[in-house]
């Protein structure tokens, strides 16, 4: 509407400027006239007004037209097309990726249009650059990160980095597996509730120890050591000798930046330490006794002196020297003993199943003689501690030596175990003059192209074990005989990562402060979380019912710890009402010995200790943990949060928030339904793709969430 | 008691001084035994720690034979307990041990040990270590009897 005014104000304005330009000419003229000249120009004028009026109306609307017209082309040019122009090019400066501006009419605004393009095009370029670079160094360091990890996670050594609050930003299997033991959960935990990202490590290790290090490092930095580091000795509540070695992590590369973090490398020395007590109380012992004999000899040496001994004293001497003669050579003999038993973990051996390595080991004489290796007799429950790769090239390198002598020897392994120890046979048939065992074993051993510096007696000292021929009573055949050293235990292997890669690290951590603030002023996205779900034998905990089952995981900087799980099944000390089988599918005797809830209670307090509670509809299983507050010890006074409730907020329209519901509305994908694990990992998907949902909505805080909750709360009650 | 040969029996020094032998090894005592008596002394046993305590409380022996590791009562137990004694303060302690470290030598004369003697040794030596100590304590006592002058403890002898 306004635009046509402004359009019919622009067509007849020229008009009449013209027109008014005109009267005000002829009034110009008219005034310098005097009264005589007025009337003679006045009867002049009427007569030719009356006759040819319309003719110089007619004149003037000629003109004015085409003053319109031109005004009309002026305005198009140049007053809407810049302003068209303007519009596309803010339009383009908003969207990069918006289409480039058509070409213009006229000359100067085709010229100006083509060079707004070429900024255009030189933005978007530079722009799709500069994206390319931050994707690649994105992916350089997201690389980076995971080739650390999973370089940790194969680490021998347990490694913890620690941000200056002395939470955990990066761990590796190890470490957890290392304070396995000082986990009081009764199972089924594998001390999450010990080891995890964001958790304390003085949970583990007596903070007075971390800070006298950490003040001892910061005065070595402050003299002006650039590799300051301190190491310490902890012992755990288990009696575990642990030595720390902390590292500072500094800011910048050059070792000059801000000290922002700590790498923790961790030892288990308490095998090391106590064999070697063991031997340095062993030599002690014998150098007293002997020190105690070899006084009790030298006396009675001294009394033999006497030449004048009655036969019944000298006897009495004689006696007390064999005696103790004979009480050193047995010390000796216990000792050598003792001494073999430790010397034969002086070679880094590792610990194998003998299966495996009887496996290995035909394949190689396989491969190198042509021959068969028959591994029937090989007992498959035996461990042995081994260097393998020189064992099995000293059982090929016999092998070999056995086929020149016996041409075709039918060969088989055998492992039997034997006392403390472990037999590997290699056994043939037949035999011959030319078996040379002694001149075998001492000669470097060639198997195929690679010569080895060692011979089958270094193979068999490296074990500190033994090598014998051993032929059969009727001659059909010998072997020889390895004795081997076997693994003090079956190694307990580490946790196989699940199907994510296992979140070890979380370096966003370094720069958390967010716990000094206060709960409710902390943003939603940093705060730590644990996402629970219990099963139970009903729906009334008051009335009896119990809980059966506590599935939990986390949440750390808006990341779902997958691998930092709590999964226990707790025996309900009653019985479990079939309607409730059906639903969560745990029998009688799944809980049959597991702990009771009083155990199981104080490890799940550990685990979710310093975390916000999550839980979908929440305020359930909330009943079922405080019902057990006196008797446990133990209260969840920690905020809690309910997904049911923030769903509420985000979706009032709908129907159900039931879990199924929202999972399918948000597209989590559920496995495990109705395990109290399976629910919870389902919960906390939920919970991290309502955050933003919240956040859209202004809640950003842990407070504004939990005040939002309240309103909802309180909107279902009404209905 | 045969005093006929062997070392020179020095009866007019030691006649009658009663020692005390305390040691668990039945094998070392049997010699040493022996071998006092024969050179004059009274000799009395202990097969312990807290035998070896109550003879010196009863029998107030001049010099003790004191094996430093034996059950109960260890050696160095019985010394710290003959020191704090008023009634038997004065009794000369011979500590002889198997431990051959630094670090129990210097705990057996902070115990208050006369002087320290490393298994193995040999007796001879033992005995005229035992007579020297005897003699200048009697000196120090005759000393002291005069001028009440401080005891002068024997120099650490070699063993």
């Amino acid at each position: 509407m306004s635009f046509d005014r402004r359009l019919a104000l622009i067509v007849l304005a020229p008009g009449a400027v013209l027109g008014l330009w005109l009267l005000l000419g002829a009034g110009l003229l008219f005034s310098t006239l005097g009264p005589a000249e007025r009337a003679a120009v006045a009867d002049t004028v009427a007569p030719l007004m009356d006759s040819h009026g319309m003719l110089v109306v007619l004149w003037w609307f000629l003109a004015a037209l085409g003053a319109g017209v031109l005004a009309l082309r002026l305005h198009a040019t140049y007053g809407e097309a810049p302003a068209r122009l303007a519009d596309a090019t803010r339009v383009l400066a908003g969207d990069a990726a918006a289409p480039p501006l058509p070409p213009q009419a006229g000359a100067g605004m085709r010229a100006l249009g083509e060079a707004i393009n070429a900024l255009a095009g030189q933005r978007r370029a530079l722009e799709e650059d500069m994206a390319r670079l931050v994707a690649e160094a994105s992916r350089d360091v997201a690389l980076q990160r995971d080739q650390l990890a999973a370089l940790m996670a194969e680490l021998e050594q347990s490694v913890v980095v620690l941000n200056l609050e002395g939470r955990i930003l990066l761990y590796n299997a190890r470490a957890r597996a290392l304070f396995r033991p000082l986990s009081q959960a009764p199972g089924g935990v594998a001390g999450a509730e010990l080891i995890g990202l964001g958790r304390s490590i003085h949970a583990v290790i007596d903070r007075a120890l971390i800070d006298h290090a950490r003040e001892g490092i910061a005065r070595r930095i402050a003299r002006g050591d650039a590799r300051a580091s301190a190491r310490f000795v902890t012992t755990t509540p288990l009696g575990h000798l642990i030595q720390v070695s902390l590292a500072p992590v500094r800011a910048a590369a050059d070792d000059k930046g801000d000290v922002t973090g700590f790498v923790l490398l961790l030892d288990d020395i308490t095998d090391e330490y106590e064999a070697r007590s063991r031997q340095d109380r062993r030599w002690l012992d014998l150098s007293e006794a002997s020190r105690a004999s070899f006084a009790s000899m030298q006396a009675a040496l001294d009394m033999l002196d006497y030449p004048d001994l009655e036969p019944a004293d000298r006897e009495r001497f004689q006696a007390v020297v064999r005696d103790e003669v004979g009480a050193m050579s047995q010390r000796l003999t216990t000792l050598a003993a003792d001494a073999s038993h430790d010397m034969k973990t002086r070679w880094p051996l590792q610990d194998m199943l003998g299966a495996d390595l009887a496996a290995a080991a035909a394949q190689r004489i396989a491969t190198e003689t042509g021959q068969d290796v028959d591994t029937v007799a090989v007992d498959a429950d035996i461990w042995l501690s081994v260097d393998s790769f020189a064992l099995i090239q000293a059982l090929a390198f016999l092998a070999a030596r056995l086929a020149e002598v016996l041409g075709a020897p039918h060969l088989a392994l055998r492992l039997a175990p034997a006392g403390g120890r472990a037999h590997l046979d290699l056994v043939f048939r037949g035999t011959a003059p030319g078996l040379d065992l002694a001149g075998w074993q001492t000669c470097p051993m060639q198997s195929g192209d690679t010569p080895s510096p060692l011979t089958v007696r270094d193979v068999v000292e490296r074990h500190g074990g033994e090598l014998w021929l051993e032929h059969a009573r009727d001659g059909s055949g010998a072997l020889f005989r390895f004795l081997l050293p076997v693994a003090a235990g079956t190694v307990a292997p580490l946790p196989a990562p699940g199907e994510s890669r296992p979140a070890y690290y979380d370096f966003d951590l370094f720069a958390a402060s967010a716990q000094s603030r206060e709960s409710d002023d902390r943003p939603l996205g940093e705060i730590a979380y644990t996402v629970f779900d219990t099963e139970t034998t009903g729906l009334d905990p008051a009335g009896g019912d119990e809980i059966l089952q506590i599935g939990a995981t986390r949440i750390v900087n808006g990341r779902l710890l997958g691998s930092e799980c709590f999964d226990q099944l707790v025996d309900p000390q009653r019985s479990i009402p079939e309607a409730g089988i059906a639903v969560h599918g745990i029998r009688p005797e799944m809980v049959r010995g597991k702990p009771t809830l009083l155990q199981v209670l104080p490890a799940f307090h550990a685990f979710a200790a310093d975390t916000v509670l999550v839980g979908h509809n929440v305020a359930f299983d909330m009943r079922f943990l405080t019902l057990k507050e006196t008797a446990s010890g133990v209260r969840f006074d920690q905020p809690v949060l309910d997904t049911l409730l923030l769903a509420a907020i985000v979706h009032p329209g709908e129907e159900s928030h039931g879990l199924e519901a929202m999972a399918a509305r948000l597209g989590v994908a559920v496995s495990g339904r109705h395990t109290a694990l399976g629910d919870a990992l389902a919960t906390a998907e939920i919970f991290l793709k309502l955050l933003p949902l919240l956040r859209a909505r202004g809640i950003l805080t842990l407070g504004q969430a939990r005040a939002a909750a309240q309103t909802s709360y309180y909107a279902r009650l009404r209905y | 008691m045969t005093p006929e040969s062997g070392p020179a029996p020095n009866i007019g020094a030691v006649a009658c001084t009663k020692v005390l032998i305390a040691d668990d090894e039945p094998n070392i005592v049997v010699s040493l035994e022996f071998m006092m008596k024969r050179e004059g002394f009274d000799v009395l046993v202990a097969r312990d720690g807290r035998q070896a305590l109550d003879a010196i409380r009863r029998a107030h022996p001049r010099l003790v034979l004191l094996d430093a590791t034996m059950p109960g009562l260890s050696g160095f137990d019985v010394c710290e307990a003959v020191r704090a004694d008023a009634d038997v303060r004065s009794t000369l302690i011979v500590m002889l041990t198997a431990k051959g470290r630094e670090t129990d030598m210097a705990r057996g004369v902070g115990a208050g040990a006369d002087a320290y003697v490393t298994k193995p040794f040999s007796t001879r030596d033992l005995v005229q270590q035992v007579k020297d100590m005897l003699a200048k304590d009697t000196a120090a006592r005759d000393l002291a009897a005069n001028s009440a002058a401080a005891i002068e403890l024997p120099k650490d002898l070699p063993a």
